[in-house]
């Protein structure tokens, strides 16, 4: 080993000698593939934490679901069942709900807010609107709430007795049952997630503008485009990577839709809001555990968010290219 | 023409200020509360009471034991922001300054982890620190810090965040530190972390108010009452048979301020670190 390191030094010398000028600007072959050795070894090092926490928390148990899902019984005595758990989620009625729960909650609520998202920012993009920092504080502002604090907010006031009918009685419009009724309750649910994350997706569109060169617009203004035309054919496609990217997301996020609706409706009117995140949690620590099917109701959601996302990275990505 | 401008003109502003109306509504709603009765916020009293204090009361002294909820809360968010950063920062550092074809290959596998849907891994995740806490590991299993706090503190995402802001950290700084003899570990502490602050700061703010709202896998990991976090005993009051939402509102207030407080003051980290992802 010792031998060899002198070698190496004796043939850098070398070198260095016989290479004269060279060696200012380019250092010795064998020097720089020791020191690209030395710093392969750092970046192992460096990174070698987050892999081994990344895949004791994520990979392992992921595996580790896989596996339950195959896994029959309850409690201690678990064997292991082959297709049962998979056979069971066909005639599941609550996996059913659930699955047409956020299906419409995906439906209904992304893109209503990713629109509303688009054309807030539009507006606030405009430098000669008076107070727009206002309007965009005061857009972005539920964003600092937590998901149970807000969504405690809007069960009180969308109660059945609470503060929005109050209102609209005083307007004399009958009041609509928020909570015990199927159609008002997903709609609850959907206005509240839209009130939470619309300030937030519209942070992502608005820096996306600023790299939007203002002299197009002027050139748009030229010939002739009002502003709807300048909306579709200009904003929108150069915008396509982040209507992707909050899309994405968004769908992610509903997908594994819990807090609110736990907090809000507790899924109920009889499953009526009920999510997939939920019905997990509920076979788990609410009804005697069943873990093995639990983990197969979850691959729904693994499987469902990877074809969801290859879809809009094919849809969104198609023309980019 | 001009005319027709106008009338645009006003029609933003008119969209604006509903919006706006809207998304503010519910802090004034909150706030109001807060100081309201219960019987006067079912009765949706619109102005300022006078019975905050009496709400506050309510809440540190009720048998859900809102106040050590908050401390142990801010010390979860604390161990879980310090950590986080140091790791992940690490990471995204080591990823972007000694690239390489393999380890480019890992972080592409590590960003992966990013679609995994938490509520696949919360049961092997929940059986996991249940086995090592009956293993006789006391300190390890579920109810305690390290069960909530270890699974959130290095994420991908975090380390994707560092990665992207250490690209426009100057490698000449990096080159000239070696050739004055520094060792790696010394140029990322001395050269690297004091040039970061802002991203730190980004970093931080994200991390802290993740780890501070919380919910799913605290009400999973922490089953022992005596060890809630705010959003669990917020919760509990909220599914309570008749929940007092005077009191629940001061509670939600207290919940809200240390996020809000951190908006406030550092508005612009506070949306670097979300939007930190796709720059």
């Amino acid at each position: 080993m010792k031998e060899n390191h002198a070698q190496e030094a004796e043939t850098a010398s070398l070198s260095q000698s016989r290479s004269g000028i060279l060696w200012e600007t380019k250092p010795p072959k064998v020097i720089r593939h020791k020191l690209d050795k030395k710093l392969n070894r750092w970046g192992w090092k460096f990174v070698a934490l987050s892999i081994v926490l990344i895949s004791i928390f994520v990979f392992i148990p992921m595996i580790g679901a896989l596996i339950m899902s195959f896994q029959t019984g309850k409690g201690v005595n678990i064997h292991f069942g082959g297709l049962t758990n998979y056979q069971r989620l066909l005639t599941d009625q609550t996996v059913r709900k659930a699955l047409g729960n956020t299906i419409i909650y995906l439906i209904i609520q992304v893109p209503i807010m990713i629109i509303f998202a688009m054309i807030i920012s539009v507006i606030l993009n405009d430098k000669k609107l008076k107070g727009r920092s206002f309007f965009r504080i005061a857009i972005f502002l539920p964003c600092i709430t937590s998901l149970v604090s807000y969504s405690l907010i809007m069960k009180n006031i969308f109660s059945n007795d609470g503060l929005f009918n109050q209102m609209i009685s005083h307007l004399g419009l009958s009041p609509i049952l928020w909570t015990t009724d199927s159609f008002w309750a997903k709609a609850l649910i959907i206005i509240a997630i839209t009130w939470r994350w619309t300030g937030y997706n519209m942070i992502f569109f608005l820096s996306g503008m600023q790299n939007i060169e203002p002299s197009i617009y002027e050139a748009a203004d030229i010939d002739g485009a009002n502003v709807v035309q300048k909306f579709t054919y200009m904003t929108v496609p150069l915008l396509k990577p982040i209507v992707l990217f909050t899309s994405i997301t968004s769908t992610i996020g509903t997908l594994q839709l819990f807090d609110e609706v736990q907090n809000i409706t507790q899924g109920g009117p009889a499953n009526g809001t009920v999510t997939i995140s939920q019905y997990i949690y509920n076979l788990c620590f609410k009804y005697t555990p069943n873990f093995g099917y639990a983990c197969a109701v979850a691959f729904i959601v693994v499987i469902l968010i990877g074809v969801l996302s290859m879809i809009q990275m094919k849809v969104g990505g198609k023309d980019n290219q | 023409m001009k005319k027709k401008n106008n009338a645009v003109t006003v029609f933003k502003y008119i969209f604006l200020i509903i919006i706006a109306i809207f998304s503010i509504f519910p802090f004034f709603w909150m706030i109001v509360s807060a100081t309201n009765t219960a019987r006067e916020v079912n009765a949706g009293k619109l102005a300022f009471g006078t019975h905050l204090m009496e709400n506050l009361t309510n809440l540190f002294h009720n048998a859900l034991n809102f106040g050590s909820s908050v401390g142990y809360s801010a010390l979860i968010a604390v161990i879980t922001t310090v950590l986080a950063l140091l790791i992940s920062s690490i990471a995204g550092y080591g990823f972007e300054i000694f690239h390489s074809r393999a380890r480019d290959r890992v972080f592409n596998i590590l960003l992966l982890s990013m679609m995994v849907p938490f509520c696949a891994l919360m049961i092997p995740l929940y059986r996991m620190f249940s086995a090592v806490g009956k293993a006789g590991l006391t300190g390890f299993g579920l109810n305690t810090l390290f069960a909530v706090i270890s699974p959130v503190v290095c994420t991908a995402f975090l380390v994707f965040f560092f990665r992207q802001n250490t690209k426009s950290f100057s490698k000449d700084i990096i080159e000239a530190a070696r050739i004055d003899g520094l060792t790696e570990p010394e140029i990322f502490l001395q050269m690297y972390l004091p040039v970061m602050k802002s991203t730190y700061a980004a970093g931080a703010i994200i991390t802290f108010m993740t780890s501070w709202n919380n919910y799913l896998w605290p009400l999973i990991a922490l089953q022992d009452p005596q060890k809630r976090t705010v959003p669990l005993i917020l919760s509990a009051m909220g599914s309570s048979y008749t929940p007092d939402y005077g009191m629940i509102m001061a509670g939600i207030v207290i919940s809200t301020l240390p996020t809000g407080i951190l908006f406030f003051v550092m508005q612009k980290q506070f949306v670097a670190g979300m939007i930190g992802s796709v720059k």
